[in-house]
């Protein structure tokens, strides 16, 4: 068990100790001024307008929405993939109703043009 | 490895395949097809069409998919009112929906799609199905219930209705994995045959899974206390789809408890106790508040709460006679709420969710027909005889005093006697009261005076003629294979 | 070494879990329930259960609370207090509520976890239980009719999320 997910575990502190080791060299190593403009949000060099957390349109919601759906249904894809050829072609017609009904819904948002951006 | 694959019998699931696949058509043709009259028309075909696949299967109970599917009579019964109830309100809903300005093809998909999980719900024995039944019943039910996107009120309704779901889902989810961690089982068959072998540390579990499962449940078909969302969902959801409301998922979440409860919990005695609580509160506390209302859906919200009572005290009783009391109660009830239903759908052209009971006023002088026929659903309503409110609940009754819940059958009668005062006072409002002014006429259409037509005769025919129909709910009882 | 990285994903979930429902800002929560999720994904990990660790990652932890961020973006919410309506009864109701849901975890705690019975209660599962493969042959053979039934399910959700959020005629007539 260990042994198996120790690259994991590896992989996981290297991570973790680059994200604090950075912040802390930062934090030590750094100079600190408290000026106006250094408090000021970074914009790319622009001088920040508004609020960050302004209100965006439904349509991202409607696309990210989908996303999902359709991510959830490749996760379906996965376990299926790895034992498709033992389940032959009784397997193959299983997964093709699958597919063919998520099609038509994706034909239908297609069709309603709930993929247009205007 | 080698796996054993299964023999697929598609015949089991014909109703649901042919629904399914006619829900899917419209969603398709709904962007080609500009006259959605068709579309509502070919959903309608659809609903018949898996009827007539249905019926044959009468007599002839099997299973199959790993035993994922039922096929028994107690399916076949609650297939037909899910059937009945799907197709009056996609009669009645069409000239809401038009003058409303709200119709479209998706409507009929959802609804549909809805029939279907409510269909899977009835016909299977494991508790895995029975969950994804309920959210391909439910997911469709918070869209349409805020279908009317630019209404206040129904906007208000969908979020309700969505939030209270959600966490019943999550509730109900969690109850069936302390069941599976107690019994290594989602099917109720093997539950009841290895009721003895459980230790005692399961049972616990088994017993808290049972309870969440319930409180699950109980939001679904709007029990006392998980019933607060009802009134404001009711109002403020588009009257024909309250009208499916009150009806269809009721019965789904109904005949998924019986299964559960009756068959597969069969054995934990203690559980009774919390039923009993259960549908004392929801008949009484439903009955006092519906006292109250002065707005007639809200009424009507709260009398299908106390209605939801009367259902639990066959629960209660448990036996297969009390199952099959339940079974013909949701029959009758089914007729004659959605008659109610139309009847108000068809009067309230306007702003659907302030509609007063005082707005009945001359009903009687300008529209004879549609105020005898909203005084027949009252009375059924009422529970008054010829009616098959009568019957549904001397069933009911009579069956909890055989299995010997007599307090339980007592409180439920005199609940009934507090249902008349509400129930009538409408009748009395629409014949008697002096108008103030002239009564709005009202223009029917073809289809709902249908729908008008078929909810009357089946509220007299199921009250003047119980006997056949008994004898299908009697003979509707589960056959687990 | 199990037992510490056990313990340890417990501490963070935990503590995840709470720095969550304790902050005003939900933006800050969303962020706090990865981490809660992660954790749990470790858990999973630990109990063979590789191939739900692995889906916890990759639609909650990725997908899911994507979507929750950008709700609370369109819902424009910010650290703000909610406006509390309490009843008199609010908060017996919550005390009650919680005491007795300690008790009744309490009381499965001491029937299960009870020392000596632990072994006896632990089933010893094959080493490649959960893996993706041992669920996919159950998923696409017994479990066969609750997995079609799935797509329909995302389809209706398909469905719903258009239904509730494309913008129609009317929409574009008052310019929103």
């Amino acid at each position: 068990m260990f042994e198996i997910f120790f690259p994991i575990l590896a992989l996981a502190a290297l991570a973790a100790i680059i994200a604090v080791g950075l912040a802390l060299l930062s934090v030590t190593l750094g100079r600190r001024t408290k000026e106006g403009a250094k408090m000021e949000s970074y914009e790319s060099g622009m001088v920040p307008t508004g609020d960050t957390r302004s209100r965006i349109p439904i349509k991202f919601y409607l696309v990210a929405i989908l996303f999902i759906l359709f991510d959830i249904e490749v996760v379906f894809l996965y376990p299926w993939a790895l034992i498709f050829r033992q389940l032959g072609i009784f397997g193959f017609i299983e997964m093709l109703t699958f597919i063919v009904i998520l099609l038509v819904g994706y034909f239908y948002i297609l069709g309603k043009g709930a993929l247009k951006w205007d | 490895m080698d796996l054993k694959l299964a023999t697929i019998d598609l015949g089991l699931i014909a109703p649901e395949i042919i629904i399914a696949a006619v829900a899917m058509l419209i969603l398709l043709l709904g962007n080609v097809v500009r006259r959605r009259t068709i579309l509502a028309y070919f959903g309608l075909f659809g609903l018949v069409a898996a009827l007539l696949t249905a019926l044959p299967r009468w007599g002839n109970p099997a299973s199959g998919f790993y035993g994922m599917v039922q096929a028994d009579n107690f399916a076949i019964f609650f297939k037909i009112i899910f059937i009945i109830a799907a197709g009056l309100t996609i009669l009645m809903a069409r000239r809401y929906l038009i003058s409303h300005e709200i119709e479209s093809p998706e409507f009929y998909a959802l609804l549909l799609f809805s029939a279907v999980g409510m269909m899977v719900m009835a016909a299977t024995s494991d508790l895995v199905v029975i969950f994804l039944g309920l959210e391909i019943m439910s997911v469709p039910l918070y869209v349409m219930a805020a279908f009317a996107r630019h209404d206040v009120s129904s906007n208000e309704a969908g979020i309700k209705y969505f939030i209270m779901g959600a966490f019943a889902s999550g509730i109900l989810i969690y109850g069936i994995a302390l069941v599976y961690g107690a019994t290594g089982t989602t099917d109720l068959r093997r539950i009841l045959a290895d009721w003895g072998f459980f230790e005692m540390h399961s049972q616990l579990f088994l017993y808290s899974g049972a309870i969440l499962v319930l409180i699950g449940f109980g939001f679904k078909v709007a029990a006392v206390p998980f019933h607060m969302w009802v009134p404001d969902v009711y109002q403020g959801a588009p009257t024909p789809v309250t009208a499916f409301f009150s009806v269809a998922p009721k019965a789904a979440g109904f005949a998924a408890l019986l299964r559960i409860f009756t068959y597969g919990f069969a054995d934990m005695s203690q559980l009774w106790a919390i039923l009993w609580i259960l549908a004392v509160l929801t008949m009484t506390v439903g009955n006092i508040l519906a006292i109250f209302q002065d707005n007639i859906k809200r009424m009507l919200a709260y009398s299908s709460i106390a209605h939801a009572g009367y259902i639990l005290v066959a629960l209660t009783a448990g036996g297969d006679g009390a199952v099959s009391s339940a079974a013909y109660y949701l029959l009758a009830y089914t007729f004659f709420n959605l008659g109610a239903f139309a009847v108000i759908t068809l009067i309230d052209t306007r702003n659907s969710s302030t509609a007063q009971i005082d707005e009945m006023q001359g009903l009687s002088g300008r529209h004879p027909f549609l105020a005898a026929v909203l005084a027949l659903f009252m009375f059924a309503l009422a529970g008054f005889p010829p009616t098959a409110g009568f019957m549904g609940k001397f069933y009911i009754f009579s069956e909890a005093i055989k299995n010997g819940y007599i307090g339980l059958a007592i409180i439920g009668v005199m609940n009934s006697f507090v249902s008349v005062y509400y129930y009538l006072r409408v009748v009395v409002v629409s014949f008697f009261a002096r108008p103030n002014k002239e009564f709005e006429a009202v223009s029917y259409t073809p289809a709902i005076f249908i729908v008008l037509v078929i909810t009357a005769a089946g509220t007299l025919i199921l009250g003047i003629l119980p006997g056949y129909w008994l004898s299908l709910a009697r003979a509707g009882i589960f056959q687990f294979l | 070494m199990e037992l510490i990285i056990f313990y340890l994903a417990a501490v963070v979930a935990v503590g995840g879990g709470l720095m969550m429902i304790m902050q005003r800002n939900p933006v800050a929560s969303v962020l706090y329930l990865i981490v809660t999720l992660v954790a749990i994904a470790v858990m999973f990990v630990q109990l063979n259960a590789v191939f739900v660790g692995a889906l916890l990652i990759i639609v909650y932890a990725g997908a899911i609370l994507v979507l929750f961020l950008f709700v609370i973006m369109l819902l424009n919410l910010r650290g703000e207090k909610f406006a509390e309506k309490r009843t008199r009864l609010d908060r017996p109701t919550r005390i009650i509520l919680a005491v007795a849901f300690i008790l009744e975890l309490l009381a499965m705690f001491k029937q299960v976890a009870f020392p000596g019975r632990m072994d006896e209660l632990m089933v010893q599962a094959s080493p490649d239980f959960g893996g993706a493969r041992p669920v996919a042959e159950l998923l696409y053979t017994k479990y066969l009719f609750p997995f079609e039934l799935t797509s329909i399910l995302l389809l209706v959700a398909i469905v719903g999320a258009v239904v509730m959020a494309r913008r129609d005629e009317k929409d574009k007539k008052r310019g929103i």
